[in-house]
This record gives structure tokens, C-alpha cells and sequence, in this order.
């Protein structure tokens, strides 16, 4: 298939399950940074176990070749992670999540992706001056289980367990 | 927790990891959003500078043009716009209510923070490589180190500032 048709396809499926799943709404997000709020933790988890064991699952039976892992790049992964979070708390939502919340009629996001793309562009202006800042800590394409030592389907148990124990206890808790 | 016209928040995530496989399995491509922010800025500096985007760094390593992810996001807008529609939640909405209870009513306050909040994010999401789409979803979906960084990173970031702007109540 063209590729943007599937981009396009692949889109519409994602804004719809966003919308169902009230996560283009700011209460949902800083709900959550606020601890009041859980939904976006199930529903994200729920999206990242699925897709992991079914990732997982194809490469074993060698239906997907090769799972592309991006390079670990210790400083600006969390120094930019933490940035992000700074911004996300403000805005309220994710670049992503803020096109959804344009979609749902939530106005006041126009302003903030306005403002996603001047941050864009101003990274595209500092970044030739970033030179070798980037590459502080880059240890090259590392997956958990790989560093572990461990098999995938071992991580991902864990990490399944951790999700189920997670989830009872916010429904124990009404969060 | 469920209200009219959505879905159990748990089923919706599913259904996206299902969307995510697809996606990978047919097509090769992971969910991811935040490239588009740098393409479609380029985009438009091109209007007033098209000689400057040419020789930026940035602009020439991510190719400003429209691809599978910049029809990912604008697919984003229409699918969310036809569930609202559909399942009666569209909300006409200048001021979020939680904003509203601890900032005020004014949308131009709201604004001008969503604008700062805006580039700060997505200014972030480029110096870490990636969004919670590209990073938290894809990323962790693969169990990458990287993804896992990131998302350590949004969290921290992300509850330390809330607490900062809603007190610790």
C-alpha cells in the first residue's frame, strides 16, 4: 500500500481509540500527573502490553524480520524526557493527544500546538550547536533484556504482573 | 469510570496495541508524532527562509516533507473528530474546567501557557528523540532502553511540574 495512505489509515484508527479512551482531554492528563486520575495509565499500558507481546510474538515466528530498537542516548533521553515533562504539565497535553483534542473541539490546544512548533523550531536551530551534547552517554541500540541478559518473553512476564497488580489496585482505589 | 460515548479506557488501549502490530507487521512503520512538528515547522519557515531550512542540520536530517507520519497525524485529528462527532462528546471547549478551578476563566491565560507549554514539550521530545507515541508507545513496545529512559523522564518532569503549578492537594 502507498505509504501515506496507510499513514493516513493507520491515523484515523489511533484519533479514534484516543478519543474512546478520554485521553484527549487535559483532565485525563494532569489527573494523572496529579495521581487522581488513572486512565491514561491503563489505557497506556494496555496499548504498550498488547503490542509487546504481539511484536514480540511476530519477530519469534519471524512474520516482522527485525524489531527497531532506537539508540539509547543516556543524557538526552532523560534531560529531553524531563523537558518534555515540564512542557506537558503546562500544556497539558502530548503532541499527539493536542491534534486529537483539536479534533474533539477542545480549542484552547490550537495555542499549544502553535507552540509545539516553535519548540520545533527552535531545536532545529540549536541543533547543529548541540554537537557532541547529544551524544553524551550513547551506548548504542540497548533493549532491557538485552542488558539483563535475560529473554524477552522473562521481561515481559514481569512486566505483565507488575501491569495486573497495578491495575486492581486502582480499581481497588477508585483511581 | 466509563462515561456515555467512550470506551473502557482499558479495551481502547488494547485495541491500539493491535493497531501498533498492524501497523509494524503490514507496513513496517511505528507510531510516532513528534517528527511532524519538526517537518511541518520546516514546512513553514521554508515560506519566509527557504535557503536557511536548506542548510539547517536538523531540517536536512529529518527531510522536511509530508510522509507516512505527518498523514498519521493528520488521520489523528479526523478520527477523533468522527468519534466525538459520532459518539456525541464533541466539546467546544476554550478553557479546560480543571484550568479554569485553579487559574481562572480567562482563554487568554490558558493560551499563552499552552503556547510555552507547547514548545518546551516538544522542544524536549526532539532533544530525547521522541514522543510518549515514538518513545512510550513504540519504544517500550520493543522494550528499547531509550523508550524506557524517556518515559522515566516525561514522568518525573511531568508530576514535579504539576505539583509545582496544583500544590501537592
Amino acid at each position: 500500500m502507498n505509504p501515506l495512505w496507510a499513514g493516513l489509515i493507520t491515523g484515523i484508527a489511533f484519533g479514534f481509540l484516543l478519543q474512546k479512551g478520554m485521553m484527549l482531554r487535559y483532565e485525563k492528563q494532569l489527573g494523572f500527573l496529579r495521581f487522581r486520575d488513572m486512565t491514561l495509565l491503563k489505557f497506556m499500558f494496555s496499548a504498550i502490553l498488547v503490542g509487546a507481546v504481539g511484536l514480540h510474538l511476530l519477530h519469534a515466528l519471524g512474520a516482522i524480520p527485525e524489531l527497531k530498537v532506537r539508540g539509547t542516548l543516556i543524557g538526552a533521553n532523560l534531560a529531553g524526557g524531563v523537558i518534555f515533562g515540564i512542557g506537558w504539565a503546562l500544556f497539558g497535553l502530548c503532541p499527539g493527544t493536542a491534534v486529537g483534542a483539536l479534533g474533539e473541539g477542545r480549542w484552547h490546544v490550537a495555542a499549544g500546538i502553535v507552540g509545539g512548533l516553535a519548540g520545533a523550531a527552535i531545536f532545529a536551530e540549536v541543533y547543529p550547536a548541540l554537537g557532541g551534547l547529544l551524544a553524551v552517554g550513547s551506548l548504542g541500540k540497548l533493549t532491557l533484556p538485552g542488558v539483563l541478559g535475560l529473554s524477552p518473553w522473562i521481561v515481559l512476564a514481569v512486566f505483565i504482573a507488575g501491569a495486573v497488580a497495578l491495575f486492581r489496585w486502582f480499581e481497588k482505589k477508585g483511581l | 469510570m466509563r462515561e456515555r460515548g467512550h470506551w473502557n479506557p482499558y479495551l481502547a488501549g488494547a485495541l491500539v496495541g493491535v493497531v501498533a502490530i498492524l501497523s509494524v507487521w503490514l507496513t513496517g512503520q511505528y507510531l510516532g508524532t513528534s517528527t511532524t512538528y519538526v517537518r511541518a515547522a520546516g514546512g513553514l519557515a521554508c515560506t519566509i527562509a527557504p535557503g536557511h531550512v536548506a542548510e539547517n542540520a536538523y531540517y536536512t536530517l529529518e527531510k522536511v516533507k509530508l510522509d507516512w507520519q505527518g498523514m498519521l497525524v493528520i488521520g489523528l485529528f479526523i478520527g477523533a473528530l468522527v468519534s466525538a462527532l459520532t459518539g456525541g462528546t464533541f466539546r467546544s471547549e476554550a478553557v479546560p474546567p480543571m484550568w479554569a478551578e485553579r487559574f481562572g476563566p480567562s482563554p487568554w491565560k490558558r493560551a499563552v501557557v499552552a503556547f510555552i507549554g507547547g514548545a518546551i514539550m516538544v522542544f524536549g521530545a526532539r532533544l530525547a528523540g521522541g514522543c510518549p507515541s515514538g518513545h512510550g508507545l513504540s519504544g517500550v513496545m520493543v522494550l528499547s532502553v531509550s523508550g524506557l529512559l524517556a518515559m522515566a523522564g516525561f514522568m518525573a518532569g511531568g508530576f514535579a511540574t504539576a505539583a509545582l503549578l496544583f500544590g501537592r492537594k
